[in-house]
C-alpha cells in the first residue's frame, strides 16, 4: 500500500465516521460540527485527486460560510431532542424509500463510463492549472448550465427575500447621511450673555 | 544549501523530506510568535504615547520583557472550565482559532524563493483557510454557555461573514489583473508597468490602479479582526469581554496569539496584494525581505493607530457599512476594472 492510498483510507474512515454521527448525534450543535468536519476531510480527498480547485471551493464556500450560518441557526433553535425522536417509525418508510432512490442514483453515477478511467491516464500533466481548465470549460462547453445555475440561485435568493419580508420596520430610523454630516452649529448654540453686576 | 540536504539524507534517510518540512514550519512560527509577542508590547506602547503614557516600562529595559512576563504569567495560570459548559467544544474552541491562523503563513512568500508551499492557487487556499476562523469564535461562545460570551459569537459571526464578501471581491481584482492566484506571480506581476520602467515602481503597484479595493480590503481586514473600530464582538462596554469571557490561563492567551497572528497575516497579505511585497519602491534601491517586513510594520502600526484614534462602530453601523457601502463599491469597481482590461488602455498586458 502507497503512502497515496493510506492517506485516502484515512480520509475515508474519517469521513465515514463524521458522516455517521451526523445522523447519531444527539445534540444539533454536535451534528453540524461532525458535517463541516466531513466537508473537510471531503475537501482533503479531491485535494488527493489533483482537485486542488474543487476541494479549495467545498472549504471556502461550504466550511467558511454556509455551515458558519447553519451553525448560527442551530445554534438559535432551541430544539427539544425528546420530540424530534418520537416519529421514528412513522417517517421510516419514507426515510428508507429516499435512501433507496439515492443509493439507486450513486450506483448509476458510479458505474457510468466516466468513472471506468484507469488511475494512470486520470492523472493532470504538470504546469497545467486546474483553476485555469475548469474556468475555460465553464464559460465555453458549459456556458449555458452554469449561467441557468447563476440564475435559479438568483431566483432562489429574490424568493428567500420575497417570504421572510414582513413590509417595512415601524422602527424610529435615524438617516446615516444625516448623521455624518451634523455639525457643531446644528446642535450647540453658544449664548452670550452680559455678566451679571451686583 | 545542497550540504545541508545530503546531511540530513544521511541522518534521517527517506524521512528527510518529512523532518525538513517540520523544520521549515518551525522557523515560521517560532518568529511569528516572537512577533505576536513583541506586537502586543509595540500595541501597548503606541497606544500608550498616544494617549500620552508611558505604557509598559517596568519589567527589563524600556519593558522590553513584559509580553514574556505575561506570557509566562497566562502559561501558569489555572484554566476553569465553567460547570455547565459543553466540555469538548470549550476545549477545542481555541485550537480552532489559532490553527488556520498558523495554517494560512504555509503559503505566505516573503522573496521570489522563500516560501514553504509554493502552490499555485495559494490566494484561494489562505481566503480558505482565515474563513474557518470564525470557529473558534462561535464555539467558544457557543460552549461557554453564558450570555455574554454566545452575545459576541453571534454578533462576531455576522460581521466576519459579511466583510468577507467584500474582502473576496477586492482579492477578485487583484487576481484579475495579476492574471494569477499564485501569490509570486501577483508580486511579480506589480513590478511591470510604465512607472516600474521609469525607475518609480511603487507607482506600478496595485494600490494605485486599484485604490478602492485597497481600502475596502484594509478597512474590511480591520473588521475581520475584530479589532477596534470593529470590535463589537468584544466590546468590554457592553457584553463584558464577548466570546472570550469565561476562558483562563492558556486557553484565553490562544485567543489573543489568534488574533495577533491574524493581523500578522492581514498585514503581510495587504503588503503582498498592494504594496508590491518585497519589491523596492525604487529602481536604485535592491528587493528584499527587509521591505516586506517594514511594509507590514507599517500597516500593523496603522491598526494599532486605528484602535487608539477611532471610537467602536454601533452594530447596525457596522452591518450598513459592510452591505450597503462596501459591497456596491465592489461590485462596480470589479465591472470597472473587467471593462478597463478589455479597453484599449489596459496597463497590465
Amino acid at each position: 500500500m502507497d503512502f497515496q492510498t493510506a492517506v485516502f483510507y484515512f480520509l475515508s474512515a474519517i469521513l465515514v465516521f463524521a458522516s455517521l454521527r451526523v445522523i447519531t448525534a444527539r445534540n444539533p450543535v454536535h451534528a453540524a460540527l461532525h458535517l463541516i468536519l466531513a466537508f473537510f476531510t471531503c475537501g482533503g480527498i479531491w485535494a488527493l485527486l489533483q482537485a486542488e480547485f474543487l476541494a479549495i471551493a467545498i472549504i471556502l464556500v461550504y466550511v467558511g460560510a454556509v455551515m458558519v450560518l447553519f451553525l448560527f441557526v442551530v445554534m438559535m433553535l432551541d430544539i427539544n431532542i425528546d420530540r424530534i425522536r418520537e416519529g421514528f417509525w412513522n417517517y421510516l418508510p419514507l426515510g428508507a424509500l429516499l435512501g433507496l432512490l439515492m443509493a439507486l442514483e450513486m450506483s448509476l453515477v458510479l458505474g457510468s463510463k466516466y468513472f471506468q478511467i484507469p488511475a494512470a491516464e486520470a492523472l493532470v500533466p504538470a504546469g497545467v492549472s486546474n483553476t485555469k481548465s475548469i474556468g475555460a470549460l465553464m464559460f465555453t462547453d458549459y456556458v449555458y448550465p452554469f449561467e441557468l445555475a447563476s440564475l435559479i440561485l438568483l431566483v432562489g435568493m429574490i424568493a428567500a427575500i420575497v417570504l421572510t419580508y414582513r413590509g417595512p420596520k415601524k422602527s424610529k430610523y435615524t438617516n446615516p447621511n444625516e448623521q455624518v454630516f451634523v455639525k457643531a452649529k446644528d446642535r450647540v448654540r453658544v449664548l452670550q450673555m452680559p455678566v451679571e453686576k451686583d | 544549501m545542497d550540504a545541508l540536504m545530503n546531511f540530513g539524507t544521511g541522518i534521517f534517510g527517506g524521512a528527510w523530506p518529512a523532518v525538513w518540512t517540520l523544520i521549515k514550519i518551525v522557523l515560521i512560527v517560532a518568529p511569528l510568535m516572537l512577533g505576536v509577542a513583541y506586537l502586543t508590547y509595540f500595541e501597548r506602547k503606541v497606544i500608550g504615547y498616544m494617549q500620552v503614557r508611558i505604557g509598559p516600562n517596568r519589567v527589563g529595559p524600556w519593558g522590553l520583557i513584559q509580553p514574556i512576563a505575561d506570557g509566562l504569567k497566562l502559561l501558569l495560570k489555572e484554566i476553569i472550565v465553567p460547570t455547565t459548559a459543553s466540555k469538548g467544544i470549550f476545549i477545542i474552541a481555541p485550537m480552532l482559532a489559532i490553527a488556520p491562523a498558523l495554517a494560512a503563513w504555509a503559503v505566505v512568500p516573503f522573496t521570489d524563493s522563500l516560501v514553504v508551499a509554493n502552490i499555485d492557487a495559494s490566494l484561494l487556499y489562505i481566503m480558505a483557510i482565515t474563513s474557518m476562523g470564525v470557529y473558534g469564535i462561535i464555539l467558544s461562545g457557543w460552549a461557554s454557555n453564558s450570555k455574554y460570551a454566545f452575545l459576541g459569537a453571534m454578533r462576531s459571526a455576522a460581521q466576519m461573514v459579511s466583510y468577507e464578501i467584500s474582502m473576496g471581491f477586492s482579492l477578485i481584482c487583484v487576481l484579475m489583473v495579476s492574471n494569477s492566484l499564485n501569490l509570486v506571480d501577483i508580486v511579480n506581476v506589480q513590478d511591470q508597468g510604465r512607472f516600474a520602467g521609469w525607475g518609480l515602481s511603487f507607482l506600478s503597484w496595485n494600490w494605485l490602479p486599484l485604490f478602492p479595493m485597497f481600502i475596502v480590503y484594509l478597512i474590511s481586514g480591520t473588521a475581520e479582526l475584530n479589532r477596534a473600530p470593529f470590535d463589537v464582538a468584544e466590546g468590554e462596554s457592553e457584553i463584558v469581554a464577548g466570546f472570550h469571557v469565561e476562558y483562563s490561563g492558556m486557553a484565553f492567551a490562544l485567543f489573543f496569539l489568534a488574533e495577533y497572528a491574524n493581523m500578522i497575516l492581514v498585514a503581510a497579505l495587504t503588503s503582498l496584494l498592494f504594496l508590491g511585497g518585497w519589491l523596492s519602491p525604487v529602481g536604485f534601491l535592491p528587493d528584499g525581505i527587509l521591505w516586506l517586513f517594514a511594509k507590514m510594520s507599517a500597516i500593523l502600526f496603522l491598526f494599532l493607530w486605528f484602535r487608539a484614534t477611532f471610537p467602536r462602530y454601533r452594530y447596525d453601523q457596522l452591518m450598513r457599512l459592510g452591505w450597503k457601502v462596501f459591497l456596491p463599491i465592489c461590485l462596480i469597481w470589479l465591472v470597472v476594472v473587467g471593462v478597463w482590461m478589455m479597453s484599449p488602455l489596459n496597463i497590465w498586458k
